[in-house]
Parts: structure tokens; C-alpha cells; sequence
């Protein structure tokens, strides 16, 4: 690891000055992303703003009867917490099938928004990589792949966003905001991660200097919703497809639906195309079908990716299916 | 820098840290508590899985000043003055270790789990210790050995 400045930020002002004032700092929060990444010497940052004790850790409820969730909330206490067990209950499932016990107790919200690929190449500095080193090529087309992505890549990268929590958060129209010196805004999170287009490294539209505070959701839909995923073993491995769903039917036909899908894009993908198809269609295993079809029709996948398409095709329709089931019986 | 921690309840300070540190690399270098073990660095195996305020967490990606002003406790810190700790006696019994590389981990994992629901499941003992992998025992004792602890203690709970 490389030599840097450590500075402890007491609040949310300190940590804000000192990001502005030491350019390219990185944030420290539970750290099981960047003290990784710094020590494989991924990320360099010459200033490390420690914020993991900043005052963000609460639950909230707002005047719209939504919640407001702090960005140093850990993933543990979040899965845990009363109203989102029982109010969004398809993000303490996304929060739980992430990582293992010890992480969740550290990983904070903030932290799983701007968590980096899980690409082999990105980590090793053996290989070549659009993302850690600009301009050097991309190791993971001619190489292995089989974890890649297979919507919204370019030439230039091909690499997932790796988070389970996201996902779930895409489904729920979350708002991200964020401070800087400069004073706060809110970002749709459908607004917060970029495409990697030629340029991967970028691979949010936020400030380097700006601090995520806290995550807001909207009021809660009744309709029955789940977060399935799928990965090679039972427990501790990153998505290779999984779907975020709700589904609201009434009298047979498709009232509203939410979905997002993970492991199979760079960013959170809200799935716009098949929820477009979806509503008002009568809620038949033929419509989720046509509705994944839509949804995957734009696929471009690589030599060791291919599965990907069918598994996503599957895991959407079943996960419909049986939130369907689960709709007509209540 | 220094660094201040509350190590199994006893006030330890060490000096001339380098941020870089993890806290498990202050506990095994600075500190003299080598039972945390040091096997990935990558959050991948458990194996330096510590209490942090009450947490099991990854001590390999915990920088040293995240650390400072809390509470850790290691293995070292769950037995007793009268004899190993009953998740400790457990692993003993079963024949749970092999080569022990995993225990020290896998012990503070099953440690949290037997105090916070003794009642678990075999899956949610499982999911548990998904964390802490372990490349001798195929798991099997190590499930027994967890049972058994638990068994115990829900045993003095009635
Ligand atoms: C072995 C392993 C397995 C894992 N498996 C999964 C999995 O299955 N599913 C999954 O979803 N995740 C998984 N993860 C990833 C894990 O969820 C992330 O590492 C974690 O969520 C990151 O949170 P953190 O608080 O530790 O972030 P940090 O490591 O502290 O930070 C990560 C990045 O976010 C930035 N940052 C953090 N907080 C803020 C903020 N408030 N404002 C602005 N920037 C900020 C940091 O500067 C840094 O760039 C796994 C990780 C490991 C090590
Ligand atoms: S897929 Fe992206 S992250 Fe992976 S090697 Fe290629 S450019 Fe780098
Ligand atoms: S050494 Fe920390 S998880 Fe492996
Ligand atoms: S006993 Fe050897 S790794 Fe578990």
C-alpha cells in the first residue's frame, strides 16, 4: 500500500473540507472495498478521509412516509431494522444474501453504492484494464468472462456492478444525496451510476469531493415483491443474474411492477423495457416471458458469458411467476 | 500515529502506526495476539474474523485508525480464568480442527452465534459461518461442534 494522509473526520463539515482540500482523496467508511483495493495498490489516493464516524447511522421516517437511511448505516443494522423488514422487505433480502456476516457488520450504505467491479482484471496489475489504467486495453474480452456483464457494456469494458443492495434500491426508486463544500443535491439512483461508454473509469456523476449522507425511499408500494439471486454456491458469492421484483395484479392483469436486475450490467438495471411490456398485460407466465425477451434483446455477450442471457431470462420469469402466486393468494 | 484500543477489556495503546495497518496486523504485530489469523487479506476467508463493539468483522480490512477508541476482543479474550470457553471446549470435543488455521476465526463466529440464537437452525448455522472457510474439515465437524455449543447454552437459558 502506498503512503497516504490519514485524517479521522468528526462530522459531516470536516469531512467535506478535507475532501476539497486534498484532491483526490478517498473516503473511508467501513473500508472492505478500499482498504482491499489500496492494498492490491488499485487505488493510490495520497489523503484517506475516515468517516466512518460520522453521526449517518439513523433510520428516519419522512413526511411522505418513506424513509431516510444514513450513508454510514451498516448493511447489518439495515437488514435488521424494523421498518425495513417489514416495510421493504425485498432490500433486507438483497442486504442479506451480500457478502458474509463479518462484512455486512462493517459495509456501510455509502460504501455498497460506490463499491467498485469485481472484475479479475481490474485487481490485478499484471493485465491490462480500461477502468484502473485508462487507455490499456481490456483483459476480461479476450479472457475469462464468465461473470460479465451482458447490458449497457461498450468496447471498452465489460465489467458488472457487484452489488446486491443496489438493486434492490433501483426497484425502489431510491434518491441518493450528497454534500460537498459547495452545499447538497439529490441524485435519482437511476441517475448515479454511469454506462462505461470509452470512459470506465467514471464510473459515477458524482464530484470526487462529495460525500453521500444518506439514501431516501419513497413510500412503500403493498404489492408483494422479492429479491432472488443466483450464484455459483449457496451463500458468500457475488450474483451471476439476480432480479428485484414487485408485482401488483388486479383482476388478472398487471397493475404495477418494479424490476431490476444484477450481475448482468454495469450499473443497477432498472429494467424499463420489460416493465413497459409488462403493465396492463394479463399476469401469464407468456407475458413475463415476452417481458424478459424485451428486456434481454439488446444482449451482447462474450465468449464465457453466454449462459447469462437464458439464466436472467429464467430467473426473471420465475421470480414473476411466483410473486404472482403469492398476489392471488392474499 | 497512535493508536488506543480496548483489547479483551484492557486499555492497549500502540505507537508509530502507520495508516496502512490493519487492525488485525496492530493485534498480531504491535499488540502480541497472533490468534487472529492472517490468510487472504481480502476479506475472503474469515480466518481473522474479531470482535469489533460486539461485531464479528474482517480484522485484515479494518485500517488500524478505524479502530481507535473501540472495543475488540480476539480468541484470546473468550476463555475464562477457569478453562476455554464452552464454543472452545465444543471444538475440542467434536474434533473440529485440523490443522486450526480456520478455528481462531470460525470460534469468534460461532461465539457471536451461540449467544445471539442458540436456537439456530443447521441452515442458519451455515449461513452463519459462511464467512469462515476452513479447507480441512469439509465442515461437518465443525457443525457438530457448533450444535453442540449451542445446545449448551440454550440448556442454561432454560
Ligand atoms: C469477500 C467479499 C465478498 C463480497 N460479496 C458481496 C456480495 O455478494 N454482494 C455485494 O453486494 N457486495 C459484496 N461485497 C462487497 C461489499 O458489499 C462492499 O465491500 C461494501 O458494501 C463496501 O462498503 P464499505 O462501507 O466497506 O465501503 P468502503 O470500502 O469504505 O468504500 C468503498 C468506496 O465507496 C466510497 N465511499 C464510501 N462511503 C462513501 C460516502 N458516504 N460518500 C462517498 N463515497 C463513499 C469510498 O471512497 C470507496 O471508494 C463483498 C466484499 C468482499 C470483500
Ligand atoms: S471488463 Fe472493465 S474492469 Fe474488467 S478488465 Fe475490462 S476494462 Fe477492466
Ligand atoms: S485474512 Fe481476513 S478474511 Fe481472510
Ligand atoms: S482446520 Fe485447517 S483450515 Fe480449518
Amino acid at each position: 500500500m502506498k503512503d497516504f494522509a490519514y485524517v479521522a473526520a468528526p462530522d459531516v463539515a470536516t469531512a467535506v473540507r478535507a475532501a476539497a482540500d486534498a484532491p483526490g482523496a478517498r473516503f473511508l467508511a467501513g473500508g472492505t472495498n478500499l482498504v482491499d483495493l489500496m492494498r492490491q495498490h488499485v487505488e493510490r489516493p495520497d489523503t484517506v478521509v475516515d468517516i466512518s464516524r460520522l453521526p449517518l447511522t439513523s433510520v428516519e421516517e419522512t413526511k411522505s412516509g418513506g424513509l431516510r437511511i444514513g450513508a454510514l448505516m451498516r448493511n447489518s443494522d439495515l437488514a435488521a431494522h424494523p421498518l425495513v423488514r417489514t416495510r421493504y422487505p425485498m432490500l433486507t433480502q438483497a442486504l442479506l444474501a451480500g457478502a458474509s456476516a463479518q462484512l455486512r457488520n462493517m459495509a456501510t450504505v455509502g460504501g455498497n453504492l460506490l463499491q467498485r467491479t469485481r472484475c479479475p482484471y481490474f485487481y490485478d496489475r499484471a493485465t491490462p484494464c480500461h477502468k484502473r489504467e485508462p487507455g490499456t486495453g481490456c483483459a476480461a474480452v479476450g479472457g475469462f468472462n464468465r461473470s460479465h456483464a451482458i447490458l449497457g457494456t461498450s468496447a471498452s469494458c465489460v465489467a458488472t456492478h457487484p452489488s446486491d443492495m443496489c438493486v434492490a434500491l433501483a426497484a425502489l426508486d431510491a434518491v441518493v444525496e450528497v454534500e460537498d463544500v459547495r452545499g447538497t443535491r439529490r441524485i435519482p439512483l437511476a441517475d448515479l451510476h454511469r454506462l462505461p461508454g470509452d470512459t470506465p473509469h467514471l464510473e459515477t456523476t458524482l464530484a470526487p469531493d462529495e460525500l453521500i449522507t444518506s439514501v431516501e425511499l419513497p413510500a412503500p408500494a403493498a404489492a408483494p415483491s422479492r429479491y432472488r439471486k443466483v450464484r455459483d454456491r449457496a451463500s458468500f458469492a457475488f450474483a451471476l443474474v439476480s432480479v428485484a421484483a414487485a408485482l401488483e395484479v388486479t383482476d388478472g392483469t398487471v397493475a404495477a411492477v418494479r424490476l431490476a436486475l444484477g450481475g448482468v450490467a454495469p450499473k443497477p438495471w432498472r429494467a424499463v423495457e420489460a416493465e413497459r411490456v409488462l403493465t396492463g398485460a394479463p399476469a401469464t407466465e407468456e407475458s413475463f416471458r415476452a417481458a424478459a425477451d424485451a428486456e434481454l434483446a439488446p444482449a451482447v455477450t462474450l465468449d464465457g458469458n453466454e449462459f447469462k442471457v437464458e439464466l436472467a431470462r429464467r430467473t426473471i420469469v420465475a421470480t414473476l411467476r411466483d410473486l404472482a402466486r403469492e398476489g392471488s393468494r392474499a | 500515529m497512535r493508536v488506543t484500543i480496548e483489547v479483551n477489556g484492557e486499555r492497549r495503546t500502540a505507537d508509530d502506526v502507520w495508516p496502512g495497518e490493519s487492525l488485525l496486523y496492530v493485534l498480531r504485530e504491535r499488540l502480541g495476539l497472533p490468534g487472529a489469523k492472517n490468510a487472504c487479506e481480502q476479506g475472503e476467508c474469515g480466518s481473522c474474523t474479531v470482535y469489533l463493539d460486539d461485531t464479528p468483522v474482517c480484522a485484515c480490512l479494518v485500517a488500524a485508525g478505524q479502530a481507535e477508541g473501540r472495543s475488540v476482543r480476539t480468541v484470546e479474550g473468550l476463555a475464562g480464568g477457569d478453562g476455554l470457553d464452552p464454543v472452545q471446549e465444543a471444538f475440542v470435543a467434536t474434533g473440529a480442527v485440523q490443522c486450526g488455521f480456520c478455528t481462531p476465526g470460525l470460534i469468534v463466529a460461532a461465539h457471536e452465534l451461540v449467544h445471539r440464537d442458540p436456537g439456530a437452525t443447521d441452515a442458519e448455522i451455515r449461513e452463519a459461518l459462511a464467512g469462515n472457510l476452513c479447507r480441512c474439515t469439509g465442515y461437518e465437524k465443525i457443525l457438530d461442534a457448533v450444535r453442540l455449543a449451542a445446545a449448551k447454552k440454550a440448556g442454561e437459558r432454560a
